[in-house]
């Protein structure tokens, strides 16, 4: 038996780790792959909560966010590919105007 | 020390180790990999709950589809190391003791006064026929509109990845 509370602590810390991600890294594609990391965090305490309410619906949300998930990896990897063929670099710092 | 809870730390210890990994390395691919060793650890988590369908969905779309697609693009468009610059450095300075701060923070309040009952290993009546019930029945609506979401993804992608036309012209 492991308390509902060790699920959220651990679910909590992913979403820290994705957090401190978004912000130190300076590589597109990391901070792309953190805000995964924080949508892992997000769903493991959806299914925590689906558990320990018995209540399904939890699962088909944690459904819904990976197809989320996926529609936005698929965007957003083509819109960094795009910027890379512009700018040939992935370096969040020198991707600072909108203007070319 | 029973043995659910010897598993729940063991998957834990791996998610928490390829969380940290992924904000240590410096080369993307890496990240990348220590990504999927979270995403299959938490499918192992899933299963101790007893959302297998969710477990499954995690493998197959997530440290699956979705990963596949990050490492595909890490290659293609040849990702070296990132450099530190100045504004890296004051994010690790501050951004490493605010995270640290703000999880021990959020896991003692969790742990002090959530009051919460244990979860039974397989808690989850999470067979795929009810679920199936609640995605095709409950949930039609939104499950259709997810659909719409993904064409329009694919054709974003599509149209965003594609050569620009006028220098797929010039190439001609």
């Amino acid at each position: 038996m492991v308390p509902l509370s060790y699920y959220l602590v651990l679910s909590g810390f992913l979403f820290a780790c994705g957090v401190a991600g978004f912000l130190i890294k300076r590589n597109v594609i990391t901070i792309f792959m953190s805000i995964e990391l924080m949508l892992n965090g997000v769903n493991l305490s959806f299914v925590a909560f689906a558990a320990h309410w018995q209540a399904l619906a939890g699962q088909v949300f944690v459904f819904f966010v990976m197809v989320v998930a996926a529609a936005e990896a698929a965007v957003g990897l083509a819109i960094i590919i795009a910027v890379y063929r512009t700018r040939e670099t992935l370096n969040v710092d020198q991707v600072n105007l909108l203007k070319l | 020390m029973n043995f659910h809870l010897i598993l729940f730390l063991a998957f834990g210890a791996v998610c928490v180790g390829g969380a940290v990994n992924l904000l240590a390395q410096r080369h993307p691919i890496n990240s990348a990999l220590s990504l999927i060793a979270v995403m299959a650890a938490l499918a192992g988590e899933y299963l101790l709950l007893g959302a297998e369908f969710v477990a499954a969905v995690q493998v197959i779309v997530y440290a699956g589809a979705i990963m596949v697609l990050f490492v595909f693009v890490i290659m293609l468009l040849n990702a070296g190391e990132e450099e530190h610059t100045h504004g890296s450095r004051v994010a690790i300075l501050l951004g490493v003791p605010g995270m640290l701060t703000g999880s021990v923070l959020m896991a003692w309040v969790v742990l002090e006064h959530s009051g919460t009952e244990s979860v039974a290993i397989g808690a989850l009546p999470g067979h795929p026929t009810d679920i199936a019930q609640l995605l095709f029945h409950d949930f039609l609506l939104p499950f259709e509109v997810t659909s719409v979401l993904i064409l329009i993804a694919i054709m974003g992608a599509v149209v965003l990845a594609s050569k620009p036309e006028s220098s797929a012209r010039k190439a001609e």
